[in-house]
Protein backbone atom coordinates (compact mmCIF):
# COMPACT_ATOMS: atom_id res chain seq x y z
CA UNK A 1 0.00 0.00 0.00
CA UNK A 2 1.05 3.69 -0.40
CA UNK A 3 0.53 6.84 1.16
CA UNK A 4 0.88 10.31 -0.86
CA UNK A 5 -0.24 13.53 -0.34
CA UNK A 6 -0.89 13.87 -4.34
CA UNK A 7 -4.10 12.13 -5.38
CA UNK A 8 -3.30 8.25 -7.36
CA UNK A 9 -6.91 8.16 -9.10
CA UNK A 10 -7.07 4.34 -10.12
CA UNK A 11 -4.28 3.00 -7.96
CA UNK A 12 -3.47 -0.79 -7.78
CA UNK A 13 -2.98 -0.66 -4.68
CA UNK A 14 -4.49 0.22 -1.28
CA UNK A 15 -3.56 4.05 -1.10
CA UNK A 16 -3.74 6.56 1.54
CA UNK A 17 -4.45 10.32 0.03
CA UNK A 18 -2.85 11.62 3.44
CA UNK A 19 -0.05 14.15 4.07
CA UNK A 20 2.99 12.05 5.66
CA UNK A 21 3.14 14.75 8.61
CA UNK A 22 -0.33 14.46 9.81
CA UNK A 23 -2.15 12.99 12.02
CA UNK A 24 -4.07 10.68 9.35
CA UNK A 25 -0.46 9.17 8.19
CA UNK A 26 0.23 8.18 12.13
CA UNK A 27 -3.39 6.45 11.99
CA UNK A 28 -2.48 4.12 8.91
CA UNK A 29 0.64 2.85 10.38
CA UNK A 30 -1.51 2.25 13.73
CA UNK A 31 -4.20 0.22 12.03
CA UNK A 32 -2.04 -1.81 8.78
CA UNK A 33 0.88 -2.27 11.00
CA UNK A 34 3.21 -2.56 8.31
CA UNK A 35 6.14 -4.64 8.64
CA UNK A 36 8.28 -2.80 6.45
CA UNK A 37 8.60 0.78 4.84
CA UNK A 38 10.00 2.34 1.64
CA UNK A 39 10.49 6.30 2.45
CA UNK A 40 10.56 7.54 -1.05
CA UNK A 41 8.65 11.18 -0.22
CA UNK A 42 11.47 13.54 -0.48
CA UNK A 43 12.04 16.27 -2.82
CA UNK A 44 14.76 16.98 -5.12
CA UNK A 45 13.75 19.80 -6.99
CA UNK A 46 14.96 22.91 -6.35
CA UNK A 47 11.83 24.47 -7.66
CA UNK A 48 10.35 24.06 -4.63
CA UNK A 49 10.63 26.62 -2.28
CA UNK A 50 13.33 26.05 0.68
CA UNK A 51 10.79 26.11 3.87
CA UNK A 52 9.01 23.55 1.97
CA UNK A 53 11.21 21.37 0.91
CA UNK A 54 12.56 21.48 4.33
CA UNK A 55 9.54 20.89 5.97
CA UNK A 56 9.23 17.82 3.16
CA UNK A 57 12.32 16.45 3.21
CA UNK A 58 13.19 16.24 7.15
CA UNK A 59 9.76 16.54 8.69
CA UNK A 60 8.71 13.90 6.46
CA UNK A 61 11.06 11.63 6.90
CA UNK A 62 11.28 12.57 11.02
CA UNK A 63 7.70 11.32 10.70
CA UNK A 64 8.20 7.92 8.97
CA UNK A 65 11.12 6.53 11.28
CA UNK A 66 8.47 8.16 14.10
CA UNK A 67 6.10 6.18 13.13
CA UNK A 68 7.75 3.20 11.99
CA UNK A 69 9.83 2.64 15.79
CA UNK A 70 5.90 3.18 17.67
CA UNK A 71 4.58 0.92 15.21
CA UNK A 72 7.13 -2.09 15.33
CA UNK A 73 7.87 -1.90 11.27
CA UNK A 74 10.99 -4.26 11.27
CA UNK A 75 12.77 -2.75 8.06
CA UNK A 76 12.77 0.98 6.73
CA UNK A 77 14.11 1.87 3.84
CA UNK A 78 14.80 5.49 2.93
CA UNK A 79 15.72 6.34 -1.04
CA UNK A 80 18.31 8.85 -1.15
CA UNK A 81 20.42 10.38 -4.07
CA UNK A 82 23.78 10.28 -4.98
CA UNK A 83 24.08 13.72 -5.46
CA UNK A 84 24.68 12.97 -1.29
CA UNK A 85 28.51 13.18 -2.26
CA UNK A 86 28.05 16.60 -4.44
CA UNK A 87 30.16 17.35 -7.57
CA UNK A 88 33.21 19.03 -7.54
CA UNK A 89 36.65 19.25 -9.68
CA UNK A 90 38.15 17.29 -6.42
CA UNK A 91 36.09 15.07 -5.81
CA UNK A 92 36.35 10.87 -6.90
CA UNK A 93 34.84 9.05 -8.85
CA UNK A 94 32.93 6.03 -7.27
CA UNK A 95 32.12 7.64 -4.24
CA UNK A 96 31.86 5.06 -1.31
CA UNK A 97 29.32 5.30 1.10
CA UNK A 98 31.94 6.57 4.14
CA UNK A 99 32.49 9.72 2.49
CA UNK A 100 31.06 12.76 3.71
CA UNK A 101 29.18 15.28 2.09
CA UNK A 102 31.15 17.65 0.22
CA UNK A 103 30.66 20.67 -1.84
CA UNK A 104 27.66 21.83 0.22
CA UNK A 105 29.07 25.28 0.00
CA UNK A 106 28.71 25.29 -3.47
CA UNK A 107 25.31 23.94 -3.62
CA UNK A 108 23.13 24.76 -0.05
CA UNK A 109 20.41 24.10 -1.60
CA UNK A 110 21.03 20.26 -1.32
CA UNK A 111 21.81 20.95 2.26
CA UNK A 112 17.76 19.28 3.46
CA UNK A 113 18.08 16.30 1.48
CA UNK A 114 21.89 15.77 3.08
CA UNK A 115 20.53 16.03 6.40
CA UNK A 116 17.32 14.11 5.63
CA UNK A 117 20.38 11.00 4.52
CA UNK A 118 22.27 11.82 7.56
CA UNK A 119 19.04 11.55 9.61
CA UNK A 120 17.59 8.23 8.34
CA UNK A 121 21.36 6.49 9.21
CA UNK A 122 20.48 7.45 12.58
CA UNK A 123 17.93 4.92 13.02
CA UNK A 124 20.74 2.45 12.90
CA UNK A 125 21.87 3.29 16.11
CA UNK A 126 19.07 4.63 17.59
CA UNK A 127 16.59 2.01 16.72
CA UNK A 128 18.36 -0.98 16.63
CA UNK A 129 15.34 -3.37 17.04
CA UNK A 130 14.17 -2.23 13.28
CA UNK A 131 16.63 -2.65 10.54
CA UNK A 132 17.20 0.48 8.79
CA UNK A 133 18.81 0.56 4.68
CA UNK A 134 19.59 4.70 3.53
CA UNK A 135 20.04 4.00 -0.51
CA UNK A 136 22.13 6.49 -1.76
CA UNK A 137 20.41 5.83 -5.47
CA UNK A 138 21.68 7.61 -8.98
CA UNK A 139 19.82 9.34 -11.42
CA UNK A 140 17.15 7.17 -13.16
CA UNK A 141 16.18 7.10 -16.67
CA UNK A 142 13.07 5.89 -18.17
CA UNK A 143 9.54 5.24 -19.81
CA UNK A 144 8.23 7.60 -17.04
CA UNK A 145 10.33 10.91 -17.72
CA UNK A 146 10.30 11.53 -14.17
CA UNK A 147 13.41 12.31 -12.44
CA UNK A 148 16.25 14.78 -12.22
CA UNK A 149 18.02 14.07 -15.64
CA UNK A 150 14.95 12.97 -17.48
CA UNK A 151 13.39 16.39 -16.73
CA UNK A 152 17.09 18.19 -17.93
CA UNK A 153 16.75 16.33 -21.14
CA UNK A 154 13.39 16.28 -22.09
CA UNK A 155 13.93 19.42 -24.81
CA UNK A 156 15.12 18.92 -27.91
CA UNK A 157 18.13 21.51 -26.77
CA UNK A 158 20.27 20.55 -23.54
CA UNK A 159 22.68 22.92 -22.25
CA UNK A 160 26.24 21.95 -21.41
CA UNK A 161 29.03 23.75 -19.70
CA UNK A 162 31.45 24.60 -22.44
CA UNK A 163 34.83 22.57 -22.03
CA UNK A 164 33.14 19.95 -19.01
CA UNK A 165 31.92 17.08 -20.01
CA UNK A 166 31.28 15.37 -16.58
CA UNK A 167 30.28 11.21 -16.62
CA UNK A 168 26.87 11.22 -15.77
CA UNK A 169 25.55 7.83 -13.79
CA UNK A 170 22.07 6.84 -14.25
CA UNK A 171 19.52 3.27 -14.29
CA UNK A 172 16.50 2.29 -15.61
CA UNK A 173 13.09 2.97 -13.42
CA UNK A 174 12.93 -0.70 -13.41
CA UNK A 175 16.29 -1.76 -12.31
CA UNK A 176 15.47 1.10 -9.17
CA UNK A 177 12.25 -1.33 -8.27
CA UNK A 178 14.23 -3.93 -9.05
CA UNK A 179 16.95 -2.70 -6.28
CA UNK A 180 14.04 -1.67 -4.18
CA UNK A 181 12.87 -5.59 -4.02
CA UNK A 182 16.34 -6.59 -3.48
CA UNK A 183 16.19 -4.53 -0.48
CA UNK A 184 13.14 -5.64 0.70
CA UNK A 185 14.06 -9.27 0.55
CA UNK A 186 17.69 -9.34 1.91
CA UNK A 187 17.25 -6.80 4.51
CA UNK A 188 20.59 -5.27 4.40
CA UNK A 189 21.67 -2.80 7.35
CA UNK A 190 23.61 0.19 6.43
CA UNK A 191 23.95 2.84 4.23
CA UNK A 192 24.57 1.37 0.45
CA UNK A 193 25.04 3.52 -2.77
CA UNK A 194 22.83 1.85 -5.58
CA UNK A 195 24.38 2.44 -8.85
CA UNK A 196 23.37 0.02 -12.20
CA UNK A 197 25.33 0.30 -15.71
CA UNK A 198 28.96 2.52 -16.17
CA UNK A 199 28.85 6.20 -16.44
CA UNK A 200 28.39 7.72 -19.75
CA UNK A 201 29.85 11.85 -21.01
CA UNK A 202 27.13 14.22 -20.63
CA UNK A 203 27.36 15.09 -24.20
CA UNK A 204 27.07 11.55 -24.80
CA UNK A 205 23.73 11.01 -23.18
CA UNK A 206 22.30 13.89 -24.20
CA UNK A 207 23.21 12.96 -28.00
CA UNK A 208 22.06 9.03 -27.45
CA UNK A 209 18.91 10.78 -26.51
CA UNK A 210 18.48 12.17 -29.86
CA UNK A 211 18.54 15.21 -27.91
CA UNK A 212 21.67 18.57 -29.55
CA UNK A 213 23.94 19.12 -26.64
CA UNK A 214 24.45 22.80 -26.58
CA UNK A 215 28.23 24.24 -25.23
CA UNK A 216 27.53 27.94 -24.05
CA UNK A 217 29.92 29.39 -21.46
CA UNK A 218 29.32 29.31 -17.27
CA UNK A 219 27.97 32.33 -17.31
CA UNK A 220 25.87 32.10 -20.00
CA UNK A 221 23.92 29.30 -18.61
CA UNK A 222 24.10 31.43 -15.31
CA UNK A 223 22.32 34.19 -17.04
CA UNK A 224 19.78 32.10 -18.90
CA UNK A 225 18.86 30.02 -16.24
CA UNK A 226 15.03 30.27 -15.80
CA UNK A 227 14.51 32.03 -19.11
CA UNK A 228 13.89 30.32 -22.93
CA UNK A 229 12.22 27.20 -21.37
CA UNK A 230 15.29 26.59 -19.06
CA UNK A 231 14.83 25.27 -15.25
CA UNK A 232 15.65 28.19 -12.61
CA UNK A 233 18.23 26.60 -10.79
CA UNK A 234 20.69 28.04 -8.16
CA UNK A 235 24.26 28.56 -10.06
CA UNK A 236 25.49 26.35 -7.32
CA UNK A 237 23.66 23.55 -9.54
CA UNK A 238 26.11 24.15 -12.27
CA UNK A 239 28.69 22.65 -10.39
CA UNK A 240 26.86 19.36 -11.88
CA UNK A 241 26.74 19.98 -14.98
CA UNK A 242 30.34 20.72 -14.66
CA UNK A 243 31.80 17.82 -12.45
CA UNK A 244 30.64 14.04 -11.98
CA UNK A 245 28.89 12.57 -9.48
CA UNK A 246 29.33 8.76 -9.53
CA UNK A 247 29.07 6.40 -7.03
CA UNK A 248 30.06 2.58 -6.12
CA UNK A 249 27.63 0.37 -5.79
CA UNK A 250 29.87 -2.75 -5.11
CA UNK A 251 28.99 -3.33 -1.28
CA UNK A 252 25.11 -2.73 -2.46
CA UNK A 253 25.67 -5.41 -5.33
CA UNK A 254 27.50 -7.39 -2.36
CA UNK A 255 24.46 -6.87 0.17
CA UNK A 256 21.94 -8.28 -2.11
CA UNK A 257 22.69 -9.90 -5.12
CA UNK A 258 21.78 -6.68 -7.05
CA UNK A 259 22.67 -6.83 -10.88
CA UNK A 260 20.91 -4.19 -13.18
CA UNK A 261 19.14 -5.67 -16.10
CA UNK A 262 19.52 -2.56 -18.43
CA UNK A 263 22.22 -1.07 -19.31
CA UNK A 264 23.36 2.23 -20.06
CA UNK A 265 22.49 2.37 -23.99
CA UNK A 266 19.09 0.20 -23.44
CA UNK A 267 18.64 2.69 -20.00
CA UNK A 268 18.49 5.56 -22.34
CA UNK A 269 16.56 3.73 -25.69
CA UNK A 270 13.60 3.53 -22.74
CA UNK A 271 13.49 7.09 -22.82
CA UNK A 272 13.68 8.05 -26.02
CA UNK A 273 11.15 5.61 -27.56
CA UNK A 274 8.83 7.52 -25.17
CA UNK A 275 10.09 10.94 -25.03
CA UNK A 276 11.25 11.08 -29.21
CA UNK A 277 12.55 14.88 -30.31
CA UNK A 278 9.25 16.02 -31.52
CA UNK B 1 51.53 0.10 -34.86
CA UNK B 2 49.34 2.17 -36.58
CA UNK B 3 47.02 4.49 -33.80
CA UNK B 4 43.86 3.16 -34.69
CA UNK B 5 45.10 -0.44 -34.60
CA UNK B 6 46.46 0.58 -31.21
CA UNK B 7 43.12 2.12 -29.90
CA UNK B 8 41.34 -1.10 -31.29
CA UNK B 9 43.21 -3.61 -29.70
CA UNK B 10 43.36 -2.02 -26.17
CA UNK B 11 42.24 -4.55 -23.78
CA UNK B 12 39.96 -2.25 -21.51
CA UNK B 13 36.65 -2.88 -20.83
CA UNK B 14 34.77 -0.39 -23.16
CA UNK B 15 30.94 -0.49 -23.97
CA UNK B 16 29.48 -0.25 -27.11
CA UNK B 17 29.89 3.52 -27.33
CA UNK B 18 33.69 3.19 -27.19
CA UNK B 19 33.91 4.55 -23.61
CA UNK B 20 35.21 2.82 -20.10
CA UNK B 21 34.04 2.79 -16.56
CA UNK B 22 36.15 5.90 -15.83
CA UNK B 23 35.72 8.01 -19.17
CA UNK B 24 38.20 6.97 -21.26
CA UNK B 25 36.41 7.35 -24.85
CA UNK B 26 37.98 5.19 -27.78
CA UNK B 27 36.90 8.21 -30.44
CA UNK B 28 38.99 10.95 -28.46
CA UNK B 29 41.76 8.04 -28.13
CA UNK B 30 41.91 7.93 -31.60
CA UNK B 31 42.14 11.60 -32.36
CA UNK B 32 44.71 12.44 -28.90
CA UNK B 33 47.04 9.25 -30.50
CA UNK B 34 47.20 10.54 -33.98
CA UNK B 35 48.71 14.11 -33.23
CA UNK B 36 50.58 13.05 -30.31
CA UNK B 37 51.76 9.83 -32.20
CA UNK B 38 52.70 11.98 -35.08
CA UNK B 39 54.60 14.37 -32.54
CA UNK B 40 56.17 11.03 -30.84
CA UNK B 41 57.62 9.80 -34.24
CA UNK B 42 58.24 13.00 -36.39
CA UNK B 43 58.69 16.27 -33.82
CA UNK B 44 60.08 14.23 -30.99
CA UNK B 45 61.69 11.72 -32.64
CA UNK B 46 61.14 9.94 -29.39
CA UNK B 47 63.55 6.81 -28.41
CA UNK B 48 62.39 4.39 -26.35
CA UNK B 49 64.39 1.72 -24.38
CA UNK B 50 63.46 -1.38 -22.43
CA UNK B 51 59.54 -1.40 -23.04
CA UNK B 52 59.33 -4.88 -22.71
CA UNK B 53 59.83 -4.41 -19.02
CA UNK B 54 56.25 -2.63 -18.89
CA UNK B 55 54.32 -6.01 -17.78
CA UNK B 56 52.02 -6.80 -20.99
CA UNK B 57 48.81 -7.41 -18.41
CA UNK B 58 47.88 -6.66 -15.26
CA UNK B 59 48.36 -3.95 -12.39
CA UNK B 60 51.57 -2.02 -12.82
CA UNK B 61 52.83 1.17 -11.96
CA UNK B 62 55.47 3.33 -13.92
CA UNK B 63 57.07 5.93 -12.01
CA UNK B 64 59.48 8.16 -13.49
CA UNK B 65 61.03 11.85 -13.65
CA UNK B 66 59.06 15.08 -15.14
CA UNK B 67 61.08 16.65 -17.79
CA UNK B 68 60.36 19.76 -19.21
CA UNK B 69 57.82 22.71 -17.94
CA UNK B 70 55.11 21.06 -19.33
CA UNK B 71 53.23 17.67 -19.46
CA UNK B 72 55.38 16.58 -22.76
CA UNK B 73 57.07 13.53 -20.65
CA UNK B 74 53.66 12.24 -19.62
CA UNK B 75 52.26 12.19 -22.85
CA UNK B 76 55.16 10.32 -24.70
CA UNK B 77 55.10 7.76 -22.26
CA UNK B 78 51.51 7.23 -22.53
CA UNK B 79 52.20 6.99 -26.84
CA UNK B 80 55.13 4.92 -25.96
CA UNK B 81 52.90 2.07 -24.10
CA UNK B 82 50.72 2.05 -27.08
CA UNK B 83 53.18 2.19 -30.09
CA UNK B 84 55.59 0.59 -28.80
CA UNK B 85 54.15 -2.35 -26.83
CA UNK B 86 52.18 -5.63 -28.03
CA UNK B 87 49.20 -5.28 -27.20
CA UNK B 88 48.92 -1.67 -26.35
CA UNK B 89 48.40 -0.46 -22.90
CA UNK B 90 46.73 2.42 -21.70
CA UNK B 91 48.85 4.35 -19.02
CA UNK B 92 46.71 5.98 -16.80
CA UNK B 93 48.43 9.16 -15.28
CA UNK B 94 47.47 11.07 -12.27
CA UNK B 95 46.83 14.77 -13.53
CA UNK B 96 47.28 17.32 -11.40
CA UNK B 97 44.09 18.52 -9.57
CA UNK B 98 44.34 21.70 -11.34
CA UNK B 99 43.62 20.28 -14.49
CA UNK B 100 39.99 18.85 -13.39
CA UNK B 101 39.04 22.74 -12.83
CA UNK B 102 39.97 23.77 -16.64
CA UNK B 103 37.62 23.56 -19.32
CA UNK B 104 38.57 21.64 -22.35
CA UNK B 105 41.50 20.26 -20.76
CA UNK B 106 39.58 18.61 -18.03
CA UNK B 107 37.69 17.10 -20.29
CA UNK B 108 40.46 15.63 -22.70
CA UNK B 109 42.39 14.72 -19.69
CA UNK B 110 39.65 12.28 -18.59
CA UNK B 111 38.87 10.83 -22.20
CA UNK B 112 42.13 10.01 -22.44
CA UNK B 113 42.64 7.56 -19.61
CA UNK B 114 44.06 10.60 -17.63
CA UNK B 115 42.33 11.02 -14.50
CA UNK B 116 42.82 13.55 -11.35
CA UNK B 117 45.63 12.83 -9.25
CA UNK B 118 43.81 11.86 -6.31
CA UNK B 119 44.53 8.42 -3.86
CA UNK B 120 41.45 7.24 -4.30
CA UNK B 121 41.73 7.24 -8.24
CA UNK B 122 45.63 5.46 -8.03
CA UNK B 123 43.96 2.74 -5.86
CA UNK B 124 40.87 1.93 -7.97
CA UNK B 125 42.82 1.82 -11.20
CA UNK B 126 45.59 -0.92 -9.86
CA UNK B 127 42.94 -2.96 -8.38
CA UNK B 128 40.93 -2.96 -11.59
CA UNK B 129 44.76 -4.30 -13.04
CA UNK B 130 45.43 -0.80 -14.74
CA UNK B 131 48.57 1.14 -15.77
CA UNK B 132 49.74 3.46 -13.72
CA UNK B 133 51.81 6.48 -14.41
CA UNK B 134 52.98 8.47 -11.77
CA UNK B 135 55.54 11.56 -11.34
CA UNK B 136 56.39 11.26 -7.39
CA UNK B 137 58.22 14.67 -8.26
CA UNK B 138 54.67 16.93 -8.62
CA UNK B 139 54.40 19.94 -9.87
CA UNK B 140 57.94 20.40 -8.58
CA UNK B 141 59.10 18.39 -10.88
CA UNK B 142 57.67 20.45 -14.11
CA UNK B 143 58.72 23.53 -12.38
CA UNK B 144 62.85 22.48 -13.04
CA UNK B 145 64.70 25.07 -14.99
CA UNK B 146 66.33 24.45 -18.05
CA UNK B 147 69.79 24.04 -15.99
CA UNK B 148 67.88 21.80 -13.95
CA UNK B 149 67.06 18.92 -16.23
CA UNK B 150 68.91 16.19 -15.21
CA UNK B 151 68.13 16.67 -11.56
CA UNK B 152 65.44 15.10 -9.63
CA UNK B 153 63.62 16.83 -6.52
CA UNK B 154 62.30 15.34 -3.70
CA UNK B 155 59.81 12.58 -4.18
CA UNK B 156 56.46 11.69 -1.78
CA UNK B 157 56.28 8.48 -0.81
CA UNK B 158 52.29 8.28 -1.16
CA UNK B 159 52.72 5.86 -4.42
CA UNK B 160 55.40 3.63 -2.29
CA UNK B 161 52.61 2.83 0.38
CA UNK B 162 50.09 2.37 -2.67
CA UNK B 163 52.44 0.00 -4.08
CA UNK B 164 53.15 -2.07 -1.00
CA UNK B 165 49.23 -1.80 -0.44
CA UNK B 166 48.22 -3.40 -3.74
CA UNK B 167 51.16 -5.43 -4.26
CA UNK B 168 51.43 -3.75 -7.71
CA UNK B 169 55.40 -4.10 -9.40
CA UNK B 170 56.65 -0.71 -9.75
CA UNK B 171 58.42 -0.11 -13.30
CA UNK B 172 61.02 3.06 -12.98
CA UNK B 173 61.39 5.00 -16.33
CA UNK B 174 63.40 8.14 -16.83
CA UNK B 175 62.91 10.62 -19.64
CA UNK B 176 65.31 12.57 -21.21
CA UNK B 177 64.90 15.54 -23.57
CA UNK B 178 61.98 17.36 -22.06
CA UNK B 179 64.24 20.03 -20.94
CA UNK B 180 65.26 21.01 -24.24
CA UNK B 181 62.09 20.86 -25.92
CA UNK B 182 60.76 23.24 -23.66
CA UNK B 183 63.63 25.02 -21.53
CA UNK B 184 62.26 26.92 -18.73
CA UNK B 185 63.90 29.79 -17.30
CA UNK B 186 61.72 31.16 -15.19
CA UNK B 187 58.31 30.14 -13.50
CA UNK B 188 55.87 33.19 -13.02
CA UNK B 189 53.80 32.12 -10.02
CA UNK B 190 51.76 35.34 -9.46
CA UNK B 191 50.24 35.14 -13.14
CA UNK B 192 49.99 30.90 -13.36
CA UNK B 193 47.55 31.36 -9.97
CA UNK B 194 45.81 34.02 -11.66
CA UNK B 195 45.33 31.93 -14.54
CA UNK B 196 44.45 29.04 -12.24
CA UNK B 197 47.55 27.00 -12.51
CA UNK B 198 50.49 26.03 -10.21
CA UNK B 199 53.15 28.31 -12.01
CA UNK B 200 53.31 29.32 -15.90
CA UNK B 201 57.22 28.40 -17.25
CA UNK B 202 58.51 31.21 -19.61
CA UNK B 203 60.86 30.29 -22.25
CA UNK B 204 63.93 32.37 -23.00
CA UNK B 205 61.95 32.10 -26.79
CA UNK B 206 58.76 33.96 -25.69
CA UNK B 207 56.00 31.25 -27.47
CA UNK B 208 55.41 28.65 -24.73
CA UNK B 209 55.39 25.66 -27.38
CA UNK B 210 57.75 23.00 -27.54
CA UNK B 211 60.95 22.87 -29.29
CA UNK B 212 61.78 19.60 -31.85
CA UNK B 213 64.27 18.24 -29.22
CA UNK B 214 64.62 14.71 -29.28
CA UNK B 215 63.46 13.08 -26.56
CA UNK B 216 64.41 9.73 -24.65
CA UNK B 217 61.94 7.21 -22.60
CA UNK B 218 63.83 4.67 -20.44
CA UNK B 219 62.46 1.79 -18.43
CA UNK B 220 63.92 -0.32 -15.78
CA UNK B 221 63.30 -3.92 -14.82
CA UNK B 222 59.79 -4.19 -12.66
CA UNK B 223 60.91 -3.65 -8.59
CA UNK B 224 58.52 -5.68 -6.27
CA UNK B 225 58.67 -4.76 -2.79
CA UNK B 226 56.66 -6.63 0.27
CA UNK B 227 54.65 -5.18 2.72
CA UNK B 228 51.12 -4.06 3.33
CA UNK B 229 51.57 -0.02 3.04
CA UNK B 230 51.50 0.59 6.50
CA UNK B 231 55.40 0.77 7.50
CA UNK B 232 57.04 3.16 9.22
CA UNK B 233 58.09 6.09 7.20
CA UNK B 234 61.83 5.26 7.54
CA UNK B 235 60.94 2.06 6.00
CA UNK B 236 58.78 3.19 2.88
CA UNK B 237 61.83 6.00 2.58
CA UNK B 238 64.09 3.45 2.18
CA UNK B 239 62.19 2.09 -0.65
CA UNK B 240 61.26 5.20 -2.63
CA UNK B 241 65.07 5.68 -2.02
CA UNK B 242 65.47 2.66 -3.94
CA UNK B 243 63.29 3.51 -7.06
CA UNK B 244 64.82 7.28 -6.82
CA UNK B 245 68.42 6.03 -7.55
CA UNK B 246 67.34 3.86 -9.66
CA UNK B 247 66.14 6.65 -12.24
CA UNK B 248 68.99 8.70 -11.61
CA UNK B 249 70.97 6.04 -12.80
CA UNK B 250 69.08 5.90 -16.04
CA UNK B 251 69.29 9.53 -15.84
CA UNK B 252 72.70 9.58 -15.56
CA UNK B 253 73.58 7.49 -17.99
CA UNK B 254 71.51 8.62 -20.79
CA UNK B 255 72.70 12.37 -20.24
CA UNK B 256 76.48 10.39 -20.38
CA UNK B 257 75.38 8.87 -23.69
CA UNK B 258 73.37 12.31 -24.73
CA UNK B 259 76.37 14.63 -23.80
CA UNK B 260 78.64 12.42 -26.08
CA UNK B 261 76.13 12.07 -28.94
CA UNK B 262 75.99 15.95 -28.97
CA UNK B 263 79.56 16.75 -28.76
CA UNK B 264 79.00 17.76 -25.11
CA UNK B 265 76.71 20.71 -25.93
CA UNK B 266 74.10 18.88 -24.45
Amino acid sequence: MGIDRRPWPDAPIEFHEVDLRKRAAEEVFRKTRPQAVVHMATVTSVAVPGEERHRINLGGTRAVFDHSRAYGVEHCIFVGRHTFYGAGPDSPLFHTEDEPPMELSRFPELADLVAADLYAATALWRTPQMTTSVLRVCYTLGPSGDGTLARFLRGKRVPMSLGFDPLFQFMHEDDVVAALMATLDKRPRGVFNVAGPQPLPLSTVVRQAGRIPVHLPEIVIAGLLGRFGLPKLPTGALSHVKYPVVADGRAFREATGFMHAYDEIATIRAFREVFPVG
Amino acid sequence: MLVRDAVDRLEIPFDALGVDRYGASKPHLRIALGILGALYRHYFSVETRGIEHVPARGRAMLVGNHSGGIAIDAAMVVVACMLEMNPPRLAQGMAERFISRLPFLSEWAVRGGQLPGLPEHAERLLEDERLLMVFPEGARGTAKLFHERYSLVDFGSGFMRLALKTKAPIVPFAVLGGGEAFPTVANAYKVGRALGLPYLPIVAYGVPLPLPAKIEIEFAPPMRFAGTGNEDDGIVFDHVREVKETIARMLAGAERHRRGENGGAG
